[in-house]
């Protein structure tokens, strides 16, 4: 839109919107400190529940396992969705293209509840042993989904004929991809791996059908105790979320936002180098 | 010989195609498109007090003739179940409906930000853009269970309410349909703005000067010129934030009520409460095949804006 002067009317709506959406998550935050067990009544700052959390084994169990759960799976849904991504930009036309490129955008917009219960029910008619595994090979399937837009989209921008003069020059495919594809494609692939891994973290919903006797992740422990009521321990634990979450999102924008402008100084140093 | 180590590398690069695109295939066959044919089958077979709790539809073991043989032991009796019982219909229904009632508050709700996003100086856009998509990277069940503390008859929002004299008795907001209206409008909001701007950005504010130096009131210009060429934004924002709103469990289950009826729910109590596998099988088929319209206009839109640009 071209520049206008803001009005207040829009001012006022940014500042509403944005509290609206912050403001629950900084009440939050605010009364995970509060000494007070009643979590509605401040009774002053306290970072016991903090203290106590470090105390809870199941608690800490939960967060490990959705830890290992969610590496696994973000590297391994990297793997496969920038595979499936080079495969919808890359590969043309070829025989089930339709199918593929429905499977990738199906589990974008598909209810997880009935993600949840169709990969139950394939691991029940596999016969195989519920937990760990099958918790991180759903979370894959559905993960991969979403690196191969964010990977694709990446992909789509950069100029496809750097792969081509390599390959023209003698440039096996393999070594093409690692040596001229990879590097452009670097910041994609890895704000993929970082979504895969959020969603993993977050997901309660696929993880409570494909769970089984032994794997309990960060989320199902929440949701359960959330059942019994709000505590100033869940909120704690809410809080350390937020957090990780918080500083890895805007370390990861700041990062690219550098890369980015040491890019373009060096092609300028670069073309000023020509020009001599 | 030249030729011929052409020929290799054809080969090779053709089966390198191959493999490139066979991994992500198989992957997707076997943990995407086999788990639903799974769903279907089972929903065709009858529930039994064992483990796994439903009989097997299809006796692979005899070959041919056994899954000829299965095949008409297969029953709809789970998809007459859900004619038969009128909770099913209800609850298709009032997911239904109070997506469509979240996905228009949304809408009003959105449209303001994303508007004032796009009026805002260019320096401020990255941010602002930033600031609607950090709280979709933060945990849904967290941000959900926030409202609770809020929302709550001696929560924050009644406390705040009451010490301002507005009211004088708490308002009951938690565990009614209220709750979830606002847990949807909270949760999808950024799915909302993020169409809503990306369109409104991209037009032409000359258009409104234009039709303000024409005599156009500004709220006419809005309303004739903002609001049309904001249309595909609109669009795309509401299939957004209605088609998974529909099928959304966390929500109703935390923030609802006893009167707040939906199909993610009772599919999640079905499966877990009454373990009856085959009629959970056949709540996800329908509720699949409700929502296959809109996810295929969503596409279809999709394709379209594609082809415009």
């Amino acid at each position: 839109m071209e520049q206008r002067k803001i009005s207040w009317f829009n001012i006022t709506s940014l500042v509403l919107g944005f509290s609206f959406l912050y403001l629950p998550i900084v009440i939050l935050v605010i009364y995970s400190f509060n000494a007070s067990r009643l979590v509605t009544v401040w009774g002053g700052f306290s970072t016991k529940w903090y203290v106590s959390l470090l105390n809870n084994e199941q608690m800490l169990d939960a967060a490990w396992v959705t830890l290992r759960i969610g590496f696994t799976s973000a590297t391994l849904a990297t793997i496969l969705g920038t595979l499936a991504a080079m495969v919808l930009a890359r590969q043309g036309r070829f025989f089930g293209r339709t199918l593929f490129s429905g499977m990738i955008y199906a589990p974008l917009v598909m209810p997880e509840v009935i993600l949840g219960l169709s990969l139950l029910l394939l691991f029940v008619a596999m016969d195989q042993a519920r937990g760990f595994w099958t918790i991180m090979i759903a979370h894959t399937t559905f993960a991969m989904c979403y690196v191969a837009v964010v990977v694709q989209s990446r992909l789509a921008g950069f100029d496809k004929s750097l792969e081509e003069a390599a390959m023209d020059l003698g440039c096996p495919p393999v070594k093409t991809f690692f040596h001229v594809t990879l590097p452009q494609i670097l910041p994609g692939v890895a704000a993929g791996w970082m979504l895969a891994f959020t969603l993993s973290l977050d997901d309660l919903v696929i993880a409570s059908f494909t769970t089984g006797p032994g794997a309990t992740t960060l989320p199902m422990k929440i949701y359960s105790q959330v059942r019994l009521g709000v505590t100033p321990e869940i909120n704690a634990v809410c809080t350390i979320l937020v957090g990780i979450v918080t500083v890895g999102v805007i370390t990861a924008s700041l990062i690219t936002k550098r890369q980015q402008l040491q890019r373009e100084r060096d092609e300028r140093m670069a073309f000023a180098a020509n020009q001599h | 010989m030249d030729r011929e180590v052409h020929s290799q590398a054809y080969t090779k690069s053709r089966l390198g195609r191959w493999a490139l695109i066979a991994v992500p295939y198989a992957w997707l066959l076997l943990f995407f498109l086999a788990p639903f044919v799974i769903v279907f089958k089972i929903s065709l077979s009858e529930v039994v007090v064992s483990i796994p709790p439903y009989q097997p539809v299809i006796d692979w073991a005899n070959g041919l003739a056994g899954v000829l043989d299965t095949a008409r032991q297969w029953s709809f009796d789970n998809y007459i179940w859900l004619t038969q019982d009128a909770i099913y219909f209800k609850a298709y229904l009032s997911s239904l409906q109070i997506a469509l009632i979240a996905t228009a508050i949304t809408l009003v709700v959105g449209y303001p930000i994303a508007y004032g996003m796009a009026r805002a100086p260019k320096a401020w856009q990255p941010t602002l853009l930033m600031l609607i998509i950090l709280p979709f990277w933060t945990s849904f069940l967290i941000r959900v269970y926030a409202w609770i503390g809020i929302l709550k008859n001696e929560g924050l929002l009644n406390q705040v309410l009451m010490s301002l004299g507005l009211i004088s008795d708490p308002l009951i907001i938690l565990n009614t349909n209220a709750a979830v209206y606002i847990g949807i409008v909270y949760s999808y909001l950024p799915f909302m703005v993020l169409p809503l701007y990306s369109s409104l950005e991209k037009m032409d504010g000359s258009l409104i000067e234009a039709a303000e130096d024409l005599g156009c009131p500004p709220m006419k210009a809005f309303w004739q010129v903002t609001i049309p060429l904001s249309v595909p934004g609109i669009i795309a924002g509401c299939f957004l934030v209605f088609i998974p709103a529909v099928g959304e469990f966390v929500i109703p289950d935390i923030l609802g009520g006893s009167e707040t009826l939906m199909i993610g729910k009772t599919l999640w109590v079905e499966f877990f409460r009454n373990r009856d596998w085959p009629v959970a099988s056949a709540v996800a088929v329908v509720l699949l095949l409700i929502l296959v319209i809109p996810i295929v206009l969503f596409q279809r839109q999709q394709e379209k804006q594609r082809e415009a640009a």
